[in-house]
């Protein structure tokens, strides 16, 4: 019954989901804290700009973004990210950076409301102390604002992992384009779907349920 | 109250929504129920290759495939404004003639063993050839000139695969969405090559944007019988159409056709092919 | 606008503010410059290949019937999703485990996979086992697959929307001698669906930027499929994309920004009860957390 996934290297393509995953996630959290820093900082015009990223990658679909992280970025601007000979390298770091450019979004609206739930007299506390702007977010807001969003951080994360099947638009060869191979190729649809179906709960299952619990143990006592 | 008035609006127009898709899906139906009438004739093309089918700005179609059908249509005994274009896409085209969605289909649709065993052909009406576009200053004489240049291909499309896998297994494939992509990239230099059909090709390459820029390497890859299909069984509908071809090689429509839709970018199109004479 | 992050600046503050905006001015210009030279010099700012999108006929022949067939998807898949979506999350809170628990099972079954995969699955189901004219096929692929993943996120908004309202109110209920099927119909479903407004609103801007997978995966004219035709036409994939970004933006944002009007109202209307979900958790894509985690205690930067 199971014949059929024979010459496909079925944990190859969920492997190059997951790494997607992982690096685009790494980036997302960097870039996405750097942005949600940006809307809380006190230069209006970082402000300003932070707000219109949000507002315009929000709203476009990713499949439009990573699309064009290939067709914009790396053919016309020529961004090649160190893998100008090898296209499809290149293809899962345009892909990479286009996940994260997008989700870093989220991320910045998840630590920002974060932000919000840290008391207001802390902020005040440490100011009065004599911290600057940075020191305060480092020392005091961000350590508690990344704790109480660990559960929506957790919700990107998931929705990240899932949104790597866009990947397949242009070519990166992670498990939804093995999939769409395989049912063009095979004819036991539900068998095929089930077992792909499967990869992916059993990929953002756990990580919900493990996170969820790390939410839980490490969320601030108020 | 107020916040009735909000609850109701929004009532409102889902309802609204509601009434409007369903209308919409009338629409649909209604169509695709007229197409067996008789009157009408429905022929599936492609919509976004230009010189073979394309769905023009003004909401016509032009291409020498939507000119082959619409001269069989005519000579079918269908008037000009009882035939009705749809497109139909390459994985369709089967199950779209089976199902009677469309009477026949004109859509760079080569004739194939495996395909003939679910559907019929008239014809061939044209011999393409798989070949390469490139830029009009560059040069590849053979297959395997393309080790280490970059071809672009259409995702899930075997022809730049098949490249790889035959001449040169050290050429980059870069995967887009659609050829038109691919002439971006091969145009800002991102790509060296793209591969398909040579009519295809011509086709692209023939338009107002990209004149002169391109040309085609002339390699005759491998041989793509155009066919016309039609549904599995209809003998007499593949008569008919066959004896329109023979008339429209006849009195030069043919020729008149490829001169019209492929364009200057090195296409030598071969003579027009015998009804049935498939090259293999 | 102060903030409680930073004092309101004094002269020395004030000067690394302007070096600051000054640094990124610069930095921003560069970026612009540099985007617009590249753009200039591989021929992409040529005026013909922008003059389509100030003619009708590109809007009326491509543009537009895509953005049609987006809102049309779009639609029927909230329509659809909205009572699935309402019944599943009132079967999870049934007080039968035999309801529950499957009901449970299938939410978090179809949130954990991939959109792009049910549509995939749906449009091969409807070609092998069902006899879907090929036109509406992928239409049904795409609003199956929307349907089956917003149901099931609809599902959660509804019941965090019904755990989002007092105790007092169900406890209130009993105490008057209601079913348990008349408190949810007359007392609970009522306050919640006008507390779940802004949420599914915003579900809705997620389902707009869905419909795009079936665009590029299933061929459905969707307005980034018709922006496929349009470019073959014109030869100008860049442009048509920057165009296409543009169209998804307006609306959007015109979604959010309606979203959070109706949240804002909502939110004023109801002090009493307080029991609105936020717009923006929906832009997540995972919207609904644990209901109540947020405390929007009005303190926004």
């Amino acid at each position: 019954m199971f014949d059929i996934f024979e010459g496909y290297d079925l944990l190859g393509a969920f492997w190059i989901t997951v790494k997607l995953t992982v690096f685009s996630g790494i980036g997302a959290l960097v870039l996405g804290t750097v942005l949600a820093a940006m809307r809380v900082s006190p230069v209006p015009l970082m402000r300003g700009f932070a707000t219109v990223y949000v507002n315009v990658v929000r709203n476009i679909p990713l499949t439009v973004i990573i699309v064009f992280c290939s067709l914009g970025l790396s053919n016309i601007f020529g961004v090649t990210l160190g893998a100008a000979d090898d296209f499809e390298e290149l293809a899962f770091r345009l892909a990479v950076l286009g996940l994260a450019a997008y989700t870093a979004v989220f991320v910045c609206e998840a630590v920002r409301s974060g932000i919000n739930t840290v008391p207001v007299g802390q902020a005040e506390a440490a100011r009065a102390i004599g911290l600057s702007f940075t020191q305060v977010l480092r020392h005091i807001v961000l350590p508690q604002a990344f704790r109480s969003v660990i559960g929506p951080l957790t919700n990107v994360l998931i929705a990240l992992t899932k949104n790597t099947t866009v990947a397949s638009a242009i070519g990166v060869a992670e498990a939804a384009l093995l999939m769409k191979e395989m049912i063009e190729n095979e004819a036991q649809l539900l068998l095929i779907s089930a077992v792909f179906a499967l990869g992916f709960v059993i990929l953002t299952l756990p990580t919900g349920l493990f996170l969820g619990w790390v939410g839980k143990r490490m969320a601030v006592k108020r | 109250m107020k916040l009735r008035k909000v609850t109701a609006a929004s009532a409102a127009v889902l309802a609204i929504t509601l009434t409007a898709t369903a209308c919409g899906g009338g629409e649909k139906d209604s169509d695709s129920g007229s197409s067996g009438g008789g009157e009408k004739i429905t022929i599936g093309i492609k919509i976004d290759q230009p010189g073979l089918g394309l769905k023009t700005p003004d909401g016509s179609y032009t291409g020498f495939d939507v000119d082959v059908a619409t001269y069989v249509a005519k000579e079918l005994g269908y008037d000009e404004k009882n035939i009705e274009f749809k497109e139909t896409k390459s994985a369709d085209r089967e199950t779209a003639l089976s199902r009677g969605d469309v009477d026949f289909i004109a859509a760079t649709y080569s004739i194939t063993d495996e395909r003939k065993q679910k559907v019929d052909f008239a014809g061939p009406y044209l011999l393409a050839h798989q070949d390469l576009l490139i830029r009009a200053d560059d040069d590849v004489k053979d297959g395997e000139d393309l080790n280490g240049k970059k071809l672009c291909s259409v995702t899930g499309s075997t022809s730049a695969q098949n490249v790889k896998k035959d001449f040169a297994p050290k050429a980059q494939l870069q995967q887009v969405g659609g050829y038109s992509e691919c002439l971006a990239a091969l145009q800002s230099g991102a790509v060296d090559a793209l591969t398909t059909d040579d009519s295809i090709l011509a086709g692209y390459a023939s338009q107002e944007q990209y004149k002169g820029k391109f040309k085609l390497a002339g390699l005759k890859l491998s041989n793509e019988n155009y066919g016309i299909g039609v549904k599995k069984g209809d003998q007499e509908m593949v008569d008919k159409i066959n004896a329109a071809l023979e008339k429209m090689v006849q009195d030069k429509s043919w020729d008149k056709a490829v001169q019209d839709n492929f364009g200057p970018a090195n296409y030598q199109n071969e003579p027009a092919p015998k009804i049935g004479n498939i090259v293999q | 606008m102060t903030s409680v992050l930073y004092d309101a600046p004094g002269p020395r503050a004030k000067r690394r503010n302007i070096f600051y905006t000054v640094a990124f001015v610069v930095l921003l210009a560069l970026g612009v410059w540099w985007i617009f030279s590249v753009m200039g010099d591989k021929g992409q700012l040529e005026w013909s290949l922008w003059e389509p999108f100030v003619t009708a006929q590109a809007w009326t022949t491509y543009l537009l019937p895509g953005l049609g067939n987006t809102l049309k998807a779009a639609a029927l898949s909230l329509v659809i999703a909205l009572p699935l979506g309402a019944v599943f999350g009132i079967a999870r809170m049934s007080d039968h485990r035999w309801v529950r628990v499957p009901a449970g099972v299938i939410v978090e079954f179809f949130r954990a996979i991939p959109v792009l995969l049910l549509m995939l699955f749906a449009n091969e189901f409807y070609s092998a086992y069902t006899g879907v004219s090929t036109d509406v096929r992928p239409l049904y692929a795409v609003v199956t697959g929307l349907v089956l993943y917003n149901a099931s996120v609809i599902a959660e908004i509804v019941r965090a929307g019904i755990l989002s309202l007092p105790k007092g109110q169900s406890e209130a209920a009993k105490a008057i001698g209601l079913r348990k099927g008349q408190t949810m119909t007359s007392i609970l479903l009522p306050q919640a669906v006008t507390a779940m407004l802004p949420a599914l609103v915003s579900q809705l801007v997620v389902i707009v930027k869905d419909t795009t997978l079936g665009g590029a995966l299933l061929a459905f004219p969707e307005l980034l499929n018709a922006r496929g035709t349009l470019a073959a036409n014109y030869a100008n994939v860049i442009p048509s994309f920057i165009i296409v970004a543009i169209i998804f933006i307006i609306l959007n944002l015109m979604l959010t920004t309606f979203a959070s009007w109706l949240e804002r109202r909502l939110r004023r209307a109801k002090r009493s009860s307080g029991a609105v979900l936020a717009a923006d958790t929906a832009g997540a894509e995972e919207p609904v957390a644990e209901p109540g985690v947020k405390t929007d205690d009005g303190r926004a930067t």
